[in-house]
């Protein structure tokens, strides 16, 4: 084997895997940090005041990162679950299962400031539109994600299971994402399209800040929680009673 | 000796599957009093004007046929994976696709027909009209299928683990959701006056969909559980 070439499959070890993330969190952490100064510094401070809706919109800064985050981390935790079903690789499972809750979390955080951003901008907290509806079924399917795994004893039988479950789901993001073209309903169409940006630069900047602030954000505290999945399940792995100790 | 056939199968199956329902006729028809009470509850508790019983009506039927196929569940795998002969039907030579597809539709003619050729008498109770029961008839005979077939997913996950029947309710219900939303929404197209097609068509379009995949996902799901 070349000197020069990484061989990446060796990461596909727990055990190898394990300082490879005790590496990477401290970096993440550091940039997560550094951009959720900036972009909140540009949201709340630096972009304009809204012609129609105030100062109230700028929880538009928390709401879109969010809901994206809790869609792409849905295909993220089903590719990840079917890879370790397909290929039999359990810390694919694991990483699938850490992500789960990162991404419950965004969704209850894109439902919640959504409702809250409805009140003084429709005057509703609450519609049942095409995007809203299939959000609130996402939010039900990572809860029942986690409660099917979490009721499983055998953990492979786990990681199966979620992986069918999870990849059933999938169907759902497409339909959030599209419901606004496809349904005439409350939520304003797409605003950032492939073409072009319908919002003021400062909104723009502080918007994609924000989503770079919550993905790496995402990467650390999931590369934490599948640390401690690792110590969980592989607990009775030799090269675990040299690293804990 | 030469297999059988994959139809002469899935008869054999679909077959054995009624006969072990009708054995056991109590189950069956608990199931189908809990859709009577439950639809007739609601009239008792929202009071007796019709106006607002028949906004109501489309919702109700439909999620008391939801709730309903949901208790059924359970008993699809549930008896054959304690005695072992889930085991025994994954190992035979024919796909295990047809055994979930067999189960699927033995599950529904016992569970959900019954419902289909129950709710127009009782939307009688919510004063809708003859076209309205008809297409309360036709959405439910359209969209149970769709619910035995998505509920059999749920069923093949939680095989055999503790407080199954909560986890399947929780785990199908979310899937659940766009048929209710098509099928209450024909039913509420026709008590409004408008046609009931385009929902019907799209009903029909989520049957066929489950048929094709629902099948696949659930042979997955009992190669898993059984293991």
């Amino acid at each position: 084997m070349s000197n020069r070439r990484i061989n990446w499959y060796k990461y596909a070890a727990p055990a190898n895997f394990y300082p490879l993330a005790g590496k990477m969190i401290p970096w993440f952490t550091v940039i997560t940090i550094a951009l959720f100064v900036v972009g909140l510094y540009v949201g709340f401070f630096v972009a304009p005041t809204d012609f129609q809706q105030g100062e109230s919109y700028r929880i538009i800064f928390i709401h879109v990162p969010a809901a994206w985050m809790g869609m792409f981390l849905y295909v993220l935790m089903a590719v990840y679950a079917g890879v370790g079903w397909a290929f039999n690789a359990r810390l694919a499972s694991m990483m699938a299962t850490a992500i789960s809750t990162t991404g419950a979390i965004f969704t209850f955080i894109s439902l919640v400031t959504g409702s809250l951003w409805g009140r003084p901008a429709w005057g509703v907290y609450w519609v049942w539109d095409a995007r809203m509806t299939s959000t609130l079924i996402l939010m039900f399917l990572y809860i029942g994600f986690i409660s099917l795994q979490s009721s499983i004893d055998d953990p492979r039988r786990a990681d199966r299971a979620g992986a069918v479950l999870a990849l059933v789901g999938l169907i759902n993001v497409p339909i959030i994402y599209f419901s606004v073209q496809w349904w005439n309903t409350l939520h304003q169409g797409a605003t950032i399209t492939a073409r072009s940006f319908k919002m003021a630069p400062s909104m723009k900047w502080a918007m994609l800040i924000l989503l770079a602030a919550c993905w790496m954000y995402s990467i650390a505290v999931v590369l934490v929680r599948v640390r401690f999945i690792i110590l969980e399940r592989e607990r009775e792995a030799p090269w675990l009673a040299e690293v804990a100790a | 000796m030469t297999a059988p056939s994959t139809l002469l199968m899935l008869r054999w199956l679909i077959w054995r599957d009624l006969i072990l329902a009708w054995r056991r006729r109590a189950d069956v028809l608990a199931t189908l009093f809990f859709f009577v009470i439950v639809v007739s509850l609601f009239p008792l508790g929202i009071g007796p004007e019709t106006q607002l019983l028949r906004k109501i009506a489309p919702g109700v039927v439909w999620v008391a046929a939801l709730l309903a196929s949901m208790l059924s569940l359970g008993r699809m795998f549930g008896n054959d994976y304690q005695d072992g002969t889930l085991e025994q039907l994954l190992l035979t030579p024919q796909p295990v696709y047809l055994v979930a597809l067999g189960k699927a539709f033995a599950q529904w003619l016992v569970a959900e027909v019954p419902l289909v050729i129950i709710a127009p008498v009782l939307g009688v109770q919510f004063g809708l009209s003859e076209n309205t029961l008809g297409v309360i008839a036709l959405s439910l005979l359209i969209g149970t299928p769709v619910l035995s077939l998505i509920g059999s997913i749920g069923a093949a996950l939680t095989l055999g683990l503790r407080a199954a029947n909560v986890l399947v309710a929780l785990l199908v219900l979310p899937l659940y959701i766009p048929v209710l939303i098509f099928g209450a929404g024909a039913v509420e197209a026709s008590v409004e006056g408008i046609g009931a097609r385009p929902y019907l068509l799209l009903l029909g379009a989520t049957l066929i969909l489950s048929l094709v995949f629902a099948p696949w996902a659930t042979s997955a799901a009992l190669k898993i559980s059984v293991e």
